[in-house]
């Protein structure tokens, strides 16, 4: 945030910190609660997401990996059990790290950067079942997770967007 | 961020990479479909190793014993499926019938993976393997 005029202080960074997991909780919470009417197992909105996409875009990489770390440990503890912990962290880490990147380069929008961050968020949670369970099987899954990760990140995308440009800036700062 | 009259702006590099993405997809979608091919065995892995094998042909209902509960196998006219199981989540009941080489049914509570094999009782067809089929 180099253009900033004002700078933040340290508390009021904290609480937007505080408030985009929290944000994420409630999201975590609300997708716990849609049932699984999906076809296909392992098929998530990742509402969460949404809230990557805002560190990510309105603060910055290491704030984004901080949250989705934080995030993902938080709701682990709160509605999983240390296996989903595992698998939400290669899911999530994956993601972010793709998204950051892609981020970085300068030449994609937030939509573009979301599906690919929907996609290797599948990709992520395949490669660690597939460690864990031992097993190559499962790759079956990876066909049809890539397209539902392209569609969930598509329309996580757009909503991130959307949100990202109406937060207020003196709590959220300019973003780049 | 841009205004109205620029949201096109770039917009081909965005599309560039959605079409690779969307054709990875269906590459690995290929491949998948192509290596899939009738089993004739199915294999039960609990927590990585081998279980049990049995003959797709035979109609049967076993008890696997998972890691920390049961799930109920059956193979019924040539697929297989988990008809019952105590984790808290059954997705692996509602992960259908399956009875083509390389498909399975997991249950990640119980590390139960229930796999379709060929004859020799390999589940050769992984991710790779799917992969030279469709190149050469």
């Amino acid at each position: 945030m180099k253009n900033d005029k004002r700078k933040f202080s340290g508390a009021e960074r904290t609480a937007a910190y505080a408030m985009l997991i929290a944000l994420a909780l409630v999201f975590s919470w609300l997708e716990a609660q849609i049932p699984a009417f999906f076809a296909v197992p392992g098929m998530k909105l990742g509402l969460t997401n949404i809230v990557v996409l805002i560190a990510l875009y309105r603060f910055g990489s290491a704030q984004a990996m901080a949250v989705n770390i934080l995030r993902i440990v938080l709701v682990s503890v709160l509605f999983g059990g240390p296996w989903a912990m595992i698998y939400s962290l290669a899911g999530g880490m994956l993601s972010a790290i793709v998204m950051i990147i892609l981020k970085k380069t300068g030449l994609f929008r937030i939509v573009t950067v979301s599906i690919a961050g929907g996609i290797s968020h599948n990709a992520g949670q395949i490669i660690a079942a597939m460690i864990v369970m031992n097993t190559a099987a499962i790759a079956w899954y990876l066909a049809v997770l890539w397209f539902t990760g392209m569609l969930s990140g598509a329309l996580i995308g757009i909503l991130g967007y959307e949100m990202i440009k109406r937060l207020p800036e003196r709590v959220f700062g300019k973003g780049e | 961020m841009d205004k109205k009259k620029m949201w096109t702006k770039g917009i081909k590099r965005d599309i560039l990479l959605l079409v690779f993405l969307f054709l990875t997809g269906a590459v690995i979608f290929i491949a998948v479909i192509f290596g899939s091919v009738r089993g004739n065995f199915v294999k039960v892995n609990v927590d990585g190793r081998l279980i049990a094998i049995y003959p797709l042909s035979e109609n049967k209902t076993v008890e696997i014993n998972g890691a920390g509960g049961t799930n109920t196998l059956v193979i019924e006219n040539g697929e297989s499926y988990i008809r019952d199981a105590d984790c808290p989540d059954r997705l692996c009941v509602s992960q259908g019938k399956i009875s083509r080489r390389g498909q399975s049914v997991i249950c990640l509570p119980h590390k139960v993976v229930v796999e379709i094999t060929d004859e020799n009782g390999n589940a050769s067809v992984s991710a790779e393997s799917d992969a030279d089929i469709v190149v050469r």
